[in-house]
């Protein structure tokens, strides 16, 4: 494994500027996550490190070593894509040792074995070996795409939404399941999502991109708690944080504060501004309630047996509210 | 606008059975949710109250007049489809005005009609283009506005956020319920997500395997699940089952688990044998001190919330503690439940035991 990083790495595609001045350091043993929406360049990022994309400008390290030039199989990385892509007519056993077997690696048939034997029991799969990969569930089929590249000891894996297509129970035990084989292999992982629980849960380091830039680097409870722009704020926390014209509330803002960001879970409920609840949604473990402070929505968290219907007033407190000013960036 | 009795509605596809004998009540203005995984009737029942499908037995009520078996166009209900259905050649008003034209509406109030609902759905500054180049949600507007504009007495909505990515879906999501609230008009929405389910929902009924499993309010069905099949389908992360053998008699409140007495809502009817403690992540909280204890697994921080995954005696257990409370893989914790929110199910039948807690609920469920 190996630490990879990237310096001032641009790219772009005819007019469209896909990744713009990137810095990133994957750590050695880290498990990183790039989160943002679709176009942020989360995927270019991988690609460009796996040697699928060339970098306009800007150098790219894994280790100690300059990548630029290197083919993607000179670049000793694994990297697993959306969508599952198994060799349908072999067995789960043939298509794991694939990767192994490539005139690259060279590997003693023994040693394969071995190998294919190791991350089967580590993705819960021995008994479906034998199995053709065409009899699989879509949750396994994806578990052997995973599989295909924990085979091999590359520099880093890289990941690309590997979850996305699997429905949610399914995706909440692969999620478990890629924590525990991240810190069983003590791996260097990088992995593009555009899913929040997945950055929250899993990541050592997440790192938030908007339209190509890197916004904010740092742990999940970092940029949960500390987010540095609007934009951040927003990418974490469900339901998402409140933006409302500073002083709306009635709380003490500081010089060139434009909005206040308020989590749900930090508004307090009694003593302040007038608020009409508008909607109860009723979520099991959580209530949500949505509110109308003026002409601005607000939503809180409250009570699962609350009592309180559409229509009715409460007063409503912001606590420990953040500031941003008219660009988003975070004032202090 | 309309309400909806489903009765002993039963369909057969040759051999196969698509739905069996199913009841329940959709009351007027409701925004009535029909939740399953794929393959469980949802759909079919849904189908049946559209006409689209002929029950094999049973009644379908629409307002009290019996519409089990006439066709679609005597019904006065609007379906909207997953893949919105619209006309490629025409223009938004075109598409918008087409169902009221076809009726013999006259022009004024056809302008008039599809300005209004045009409003309704903000999209009055699309009218004049092409249907073909609308982003995805304008296409899923100009959709439901066709249903809209004729005014059914319901709509009958098959997973219209379906085939939208995450942050899209929610948001439709929002805006198909504050719709709904200001239209009043009886909804009954298809999906197989539990999460769309208790957000947008009035009620649910939950199918499995051609059956229904439980119909109610969404905090009804999450706290008083009457099956195994709901306590594991609603909910993230789902409830945990701890499997015990042992026995618990009428009037019992508490039960023995791994040698501890565990305190539980009243049990009205006794069991013995295979059975499983049912309890919710969020009720389980960490002490040092109890009888009960378990080794952290794993933990996923989720902001304020976190879930740890916990190694007991009786299996794999997850719970939500907040995010500031300490957990840490490898460390042994004892475990203490909140004991008004203990289901008890007996395994062999998948069914929850009577107790205090859920009597009502199971008794007209």
């Amino acid at each position: 494994m190996a630490e990879v990083r990237l310096q001032n790495v641009s790219k772009s595609f005819a007019s469209t500027n896909a990744v713009v001045d990137m810095d990133l350091t994957v750590p050695d043993g880290a498990f990183v996550v790039l989160l943002g929406p679709t176009g942020a360049g989360k995927t270019t990022t991988l690609r460009l490190i796996a040697g699928l994309e060339k970098p306009g400008t800007g150098s790219i390290h894994i280790g100690e070593m300059d990548v630029n030039g290197l083919t993607p199989a000179q670049r000793d990385v694994a990297m697993v894509f959306q969508q599952y892509s198994l060799y349908p007519h072999m067995t789960v056993r043939d298509n794991l040792a694939f990767p192994l077997r490539s005139p690259i690696l060279k590997t003693p048939e023994e040693e394969v074995a071995r190998k294919v034997q190791e991350v089967a029991e580590v993705l819960h799969i021995p008994h479906k070996l034998d199995n053709k990969a065409t009899e699989l569930s879509g949750g396994e089929m994806q578990r052997v795409s995973i599989g295909r590249a924990l085979v091999r000891d590359p520099s880093i894996y890289l990941m690309d939404e590997p979850l996305s297509s699997l429905d949610a129970k399914l995706r909440a035990d692969l999620r478990v399941e890629l924590k525990r084989i991240h810190a069983e292999l003590a791996a260097t992982l990088l992995y593009v999502t555009h899913d929040q629980i997945e950055a929250m849960t899993m990541a050592s380091h997440v790192g938030v991109l908007d339209e190509g830039k890197m916004v904010q680097f740092g742990t999940p409870r970092e940029i949960y708690e500390n987010p540095q722009t609007a934009y951040v704020a927003v990418r974490l926390g469900q339901p998402r944080i409140n933006l409302l014209p500073a002083g709306v509330l009635g709380e003490d803002t500081p010089t060139g504060a434009h909005q206040t960001g308020l989590r749900p879970e930090n508004i307090r409920i009694g003593d302040g501004a007038d608020a009409q609840v508008m909607r109860v949604e009723h979520l099991g473990d959580q209530t949500r309630l949505h509110l109308k402070v003026g002409a601005h929505d607000l939503i809180t968290l409250t009570d699962p047996h609350t009592s309180l219907s559409p229509g009715e007033t409460l007063k409503v407190a912001a606590q420990n509210p953040i500031f941003f000013d008219a660009a988003g960036a975070r004032v202090c | 606008m309309a309400e909806i009795i489903i009765k002993n509605v039963r369909k057969e596809f040759g051999d196969f059975v698509a739905v069996r004998e199913s009841s329940f009540t959709i009351e007027d203005g409701e925004f009535f949710m029909l939740l399953g995984p794929s393959g469980c009737g949802k759909t079919t029942t849904l189908r049946m109250i559209a006409g689209l499908e002929l029950p094999t037995s049973g009644e379908i009520y629409l307002d009290g007049e019996e519409i089990g078996q006439k066709p679609p166009s005597e019904r006065d209900i609007a379906f909207v489809f997953q893949m919105f259905a619209l006309y490629p050649h025409m223009n938004v008003y075109k598409n918008l005005s087409y169902p009221l034209v076809s009726q013999g509406m006259p022009r004024a109030q056809v302008r008039a009609k599809v300005d209004e609902v045009a409003g309704i759905l903000g999209i009055r500054d699309i009218l004049k283009k092409p249907v073909g180049g609308l982003s995805g949600g304008d296409r899923q507007r100009v959709a439901l506005g066709r249903a809209i504009v004729r005014e059914p007495k319901a709509f009958m909505m098959d997973e219209p956020l379906g085939a939208l990515d995450a942050e899209f879906r929610e948001h439709m999501a929002e805006e198909l319920r504050a719709l709904h609230d200001r239209m009043g008009a009886t909804t009954v929405y298809v999906t197989h997500d539990q999460l769309e389910a208790m957000q947008m929902g009035d009620k649910i009924v939950v199918m499995n395997n051609a059956v229904v499993e439980q119909f109610g309010t969404p905090q009804e069905i999450y706290d008083k699940p009457a099956t195994m099949f709901v306590a594991d389908f609603i909910g993230s992360p789902s409830m945990n089952f701890l499997r015990f053998d042992g026995q618990v008699g009428a009037g019992a409140t508490s039960l023995t688990l791994n040698d501890t007495q565990i305190a539980m809502p009243q049990i009205r009817d006794g069991a013995s044998g295979n059975l499983v403690l049912g309890v919710r992540p969020e009720h389980i909280r960490f002490s040092d001190q109890g009888a009960y204890r378990a080794e952290v697994l794993a933990t996923e921080y989720l902001g304020t919330t976190q879930i740890v995954t916990l190694d007991t005696p009786n299996g794999e257990v997850k719970a939500r503690i907040g995010s500031d409370q300490p957990a840490k893989a490898g460390e042994t914790v004892a475990l203490n439940f909140n004991a008004d929110t203990l289901t008890v199910f007996d395994e062999a039948s998948g069914h929850a035991l009577r107790s205090e807690l859920n009597e009502e609920v199971l008794a007209h469920g």
